[in-house]
């Protein structure tokens, strides 16, 4: 797979932009972004209202994947671009949750909001409006979504991965420093993950690092690429940026990503957890 | 300037007996800087949270005991600053970025 076919740059999106069966997408946690100024002719998805399940904790099904996509005027054959604040984290999120219910290509903007706004592009407050189209989405490739039981099975045999800061991999912080701090669950890991935090495949401004980069990267985490994969984070979006890397950009076909994550790992009952910086053991 | 809230954000609803709140504003030239990124690095340089600043320059983050830099990233701009964390405080903090 080459990396122009699930990642575009800035001047991609100034010139494709608006082209014919070219949507894009702005994700983000806060969608008062999207309204303050977005990217020309850019729909909106909201993370939360969107893509979760109003009652139970769960995406939203296929019939109803299908209905918003949609009501968003994109159809199944449509080129895909998605960015978003946050180091793309949501729009990572949804790219593998396009992934998931089987879009053909979708895309994300290198750096996402963060490095457009950085070199000064213009956004437009402009509302779009984009023909409803007829949407049908696939049944849910689960080869790519880990659940908690296989991810407790995973422990002493398959590779896991904990993207989140080194504070919050330790048990030092339970949520990213943007967040309060008062949680329900306990703090700590899954025991074997390795800590790769996922800011470490990204740039300053955003932007992923060179695919030789990343691959050295995770090799000298001590990730084995021979192993099944694992990544997770707090609640999914960070570690949709890791699979985004080792999936898509390193073309690993055996990384799945964990949801669930901390919020739910960390608050079951019974199930081993480690503190401080090592991994610890099964 | 730690421990003062004076001019600052407002701290209503939040705990700051539990939390190690640092927060303040980005300025150019003494005016808010909007839309600017501020990223909060660990004593070791590995990056923890960012945000961008609100309309009137002013960024949050909860944190724990300890020494952090603030990176702040704006159009044409890049500043670092230390700052103490402790929880039950809050570290007020001013980021002024050299006119571009």
């Amino acid at each position: 797979m080459s990396t122009s076919e699930v990642l575009v740059d800035a001047d991609w999106v100034a010139e494709h932009g608006s082209d014919d069966g070219v949507v894009l997408v702005e994700v983000d946690e806060d969608t008062t972004a999207y309204d303050g100024g977005h990217i020309a002719g850019a729909v909106k998805i909201d993370w939360k209202k969107d893509l979760q399940d109003p009652v139970r904790r769960d995406f939203v099904n296929r019939e109803q994947f299908g209905e918003l996509l949609s009501s968003r005027g994109i159809g199944n054959d449509d080129t895909v671009v998605l960015y978003g604040g946050n180091n793309n984290w949501f729009a990572a999120y949804a790219y593998w949750y396009f992934k998931l219910y089987g879009h053909g290509d979708v895309r994300l903007l290198d750096g996402g909001r963060k490095k457009w706004e950085l070199d000064a592009r213009p956004l437009s407050t402009e509302t779009v409006t984009r023909p409803a189209a007829q949407y049908t989405a696939a049944e849910p490739d689960l080869s790519i979504r880990a659940f908690r039981d296989e991810v407790v099975s995973a422990i002493g045999s398959d590779a896991l991965v904990d993207v989140r800061s080194p504070d919050e991999f330790a048990g030092r912080l339970l949520a990213p420093a943007h967040l309060p701090q008062e949680q329900a669950q306990r703090g700590g890991h899954i025991p074997t993950a390795v800590n790769v935090p996922w800011s470490k495949a990204a740039n300053d401004d955003g932007t992923f690092k060179s695919a030789d980069d990343l691959k050295a990267l995770y090799g000298g985490a001590g990730l084995d690429f021979g192993s099944d994969i694992i990544a997770y984070c707090r609640i999914g979006e960070r570690s949709a940026h890791t699979w985004f890397v080792l999936h898509e950009i390193l073309g690993q076909q055996n990384v799945k990503n964990y949801d669930g994550s901390w919020t739910e790992y960390g608050s079951l009952v019974g199930v081993p957890v480690a503190v401080g910086d090592e991994p610890g053991q099964a | 300037m730690c421990g003062s809230t004076k001019g600052g954000l407002s701290v209503a609803g939040i705990d700051t007996s539990k939390e190690a709140v640092i927060q303040g504003r980005v300025l150019r030239g003494g005016e808010p800087v909007g839309g600017a990124y501020v990223r909060l690095l660990d004593p070791s340089g590995e990056f923890t949270a960012e945000v961008p600043t609100s309309a009137t320059g002013h960024f949050r983050f909860f944190a724990h005991d300890g020494r952090w830099t603030l990176r702040t990233l704006a159009p044409g701009a890049k500043a670092d600053r230390t700052v103490v964390a402790a929880v039950g405080r809050v570290a007020e903090v001013d980021v002024e970025l050299t006119a571009a």
